[in-house]
Parts: C-alpha cells; structure tokens; sequence
C-alpha cells in the first residue's frame, strides 16, 4: 500500500508515535523516527520495525528548533530519499490551571507542540511541492476542539494545529498534496499512564464507547490517510475518540 | 554581464515553470505570461537565492514582475 514510500513520525519512539511508525513500515514504507531524548526507546522501535524489512533510523531532534530539524532533514533526505509521508506527532504536556500556568510552561508546549509542526511542514513542503505529491498528517486532540480543564497551553496548541492543517492543506492542494488532522481521544499511552485512577473513570464516563482507545487506533487511520485511498481528503480534522466529540 | 545572467535565469525558469526556453525573454512578466501562481514564484525566487547565493527579501520579490526584473535585481545586487 505504501511500498517505497519514505515517513518521517516525529515523536516515533513511543506511545501513538511509535505504533504509526510501525503500521507505516508493515504497510511498505521506509520510516525516520524523530524523538526527543529516550534513545533506548527509539532504539527498541527502530528495530521493531526492521522486523518488517524496511529501512528504519532514529535522529534525535528537539523539534521547536529549526536547525535542528533542518539538520534532521537533511540527513534524512541523504539516507532514505526524499519524504512522501510526513507525521507530526510529537507532543508533550505541562498541565496547569491557568491561573497557575507559568509563562515557560505555555512556551514549551506550544514550542514543541504547535511551532514544531510548522518546522517540520515547512521543511518538506519544498520538495512535495516540486514532486506533485506528499501527505502530511497532523496529530491534534479532542481537548483541542473541546477544550479542557488543567491544559490552556496544550488544548491552545492542539487547536492552533487544526487551524494550521486547514491553512497548510489549502497552500499546498494545488500541488496535489493532502493535510490532515487526526484528533484522538483518550489513548492508552505513557502519557496518560500516569493519570489517578479517580480522572481515568470520570474520563471514562465521557466515552460513548466505554473504552479508551489504543495507539493502533490512530495508526490505522494515519495509515489510510497516508495511502491513495485517502488522496480525495484534505483539510479534515478525524476524530479518533470513541465518541466524545460528535 | 547581463546577457550571461539572463543565460542563468532563463535555465532556471525554464526548468521551475516548465516553459519554452522562447518564451523567457526579458519583457515577459513571470505570472501573467509564464503562468507563474504564487506558490511558483515564491519557488522560482529560492532557486535563484540558491543560484546566485544571495538572499532576495520579500520586500525585493514583490517588486520583481518580469524575467527584465530578476536580471536587473540580480546584476544589481550580486
């Protein structure tokens, strides 16, 4: 479905990152991990998907800061070839109420979060453009369209990368590449792993489908996107949440 | 000078606008005549920084219309 196809999943060593990473390769293409600091995880990742017998790396790479991803980049394109399939799944969170939400705080989530999708979008969308062809896949949250309590900085982030995907998908349709927005749920990752138990079933009970979602849940739907089947769908933001935002 | 400076650009519209080498001359205007859009431009105008290893400020790229105003800019500049 993507044989020969080159990803690039920022955010690729664990949690959704990592199961798109892998669902990419088993669909064909070769994939380049970014990730910010776990090198042992991304390492485990990169040789999980060389299980699949496609080609794998993992660069570390803050992406908030464009030298490095430029740098990144560009060792990608001399390794693998020029990008088909772009992810922007790296994320983090600093969870505060507003009225405790310091300034460095709101900076790095929206660093990292909304100006690294930017970056990263910006650095391939020359070469899509030239070839005619590319699929960038972004991934936003249901906070960012229903917001949520504890997370200005990360729903403002999510949100804005909604906005950016509407905007990017419209410059660049022209020149036949697809911008899409994947919004998931609640995902069991390392990231909510952390969650009390007391917020995992109010989460819960605000779940139409009753269960919370799994990484694999995304990474079928970031599979398709990235696929032909997808190449009619730009601009939409698909929520992957069991139902909580209709 | 400038006839080996339009030579380099004609080569590089030509290539980016996939347009007949004919149709570059110095009077055609890059959108109306080459059928440049926007996004085709703002790649034409990197090419060339790429090209001639200079940096061509939004500003300057505004003004620059015709294949004569790329040579010009760039014969002044470099």
């Amino acid at each position: 479905m993507l044989t020969d196809k080159v990803a690039v999943v920022t955010g690729g060593s664990r949690g959704i990152g990592r199961a798109i990473a892998l669902s990419l390769a088993e669909a064909g293409a070769d994939v380049a991990i970014f990730y910010a600091g776990n090198h042992s995880a991304a390492e485990e990742t990169v040789a999980k998907i060389k299980e699949t017998c496609r080609k794998a790396a993992a660069f570390q790479v803050d992406v908030s800061r464009s030298d490095q991803v430029e740098k990144a980049f560009k060792e990608v394109q001399s390794s693998f070839g020029q990008v088909d399939i772009l992810v922007n799944n790296a994320g983090i969170t600093r969870d505060n109420l507003l009225m405790r939400l310091k300034e460095a705080e709101w900076d790095q989530v929206i660093d990292t979060n909304l100006k690294g999708v930017f970056l990263c979008t910006k650095a391939v969308a020359r070469s899509m453009m030239k070839r005619r062809s590319g699929r960038i896949i972004n991934i936003s949250s249901v906070v960012g369209v229903i917001g949520n309590p504890g997370q200005a900085n990360y729903v403002a982030a999510k949100a804005g990368v909604i906005g950016l995907t509407k905007t990017t998908a419209r410059e660049l349709a022209s020149r036949g590449i697809t911008v899409n927005a994947i919004a998931p749920g609640y995902i069991e990752t390392d990231m909510t792993s952390v969650l009390d138990e007391q917020i995992k079933q109010q989460m819960l009970s605000a779940i139409p489908l009753g269960t919370f979602g799994k990484p694999e849940d995304i990474a079928e739907l970031v599979k398709f996107l990235a696929s032909d089947f997808a190449r009619y769908i730009t601009g939409q933001t698909i929520h992957v949440d069991g139902g909580i935002a209709m | 000078m400038a006839a080996e400076t339009l030579e380099r650009v004609k080569k590089i519209i030509v290539e980016s606008l996939n347009v007949d080498p004919s149709e570059v001359t110095m009077e055609a205007n890059i959108k109306e005549d080459l059928g440049a859009d926007s996004l085709d431009v703002v790649d034409l105008i990197m090419e060339l920084e790429d090209e001639f290893d200079m940096e061509i400020s939004d500003e300057e790229a505004e003004k620059i219309t015709t294949v004569g105003d790329v040579v010009g800019y760039i014969e002044k500049n470099k």
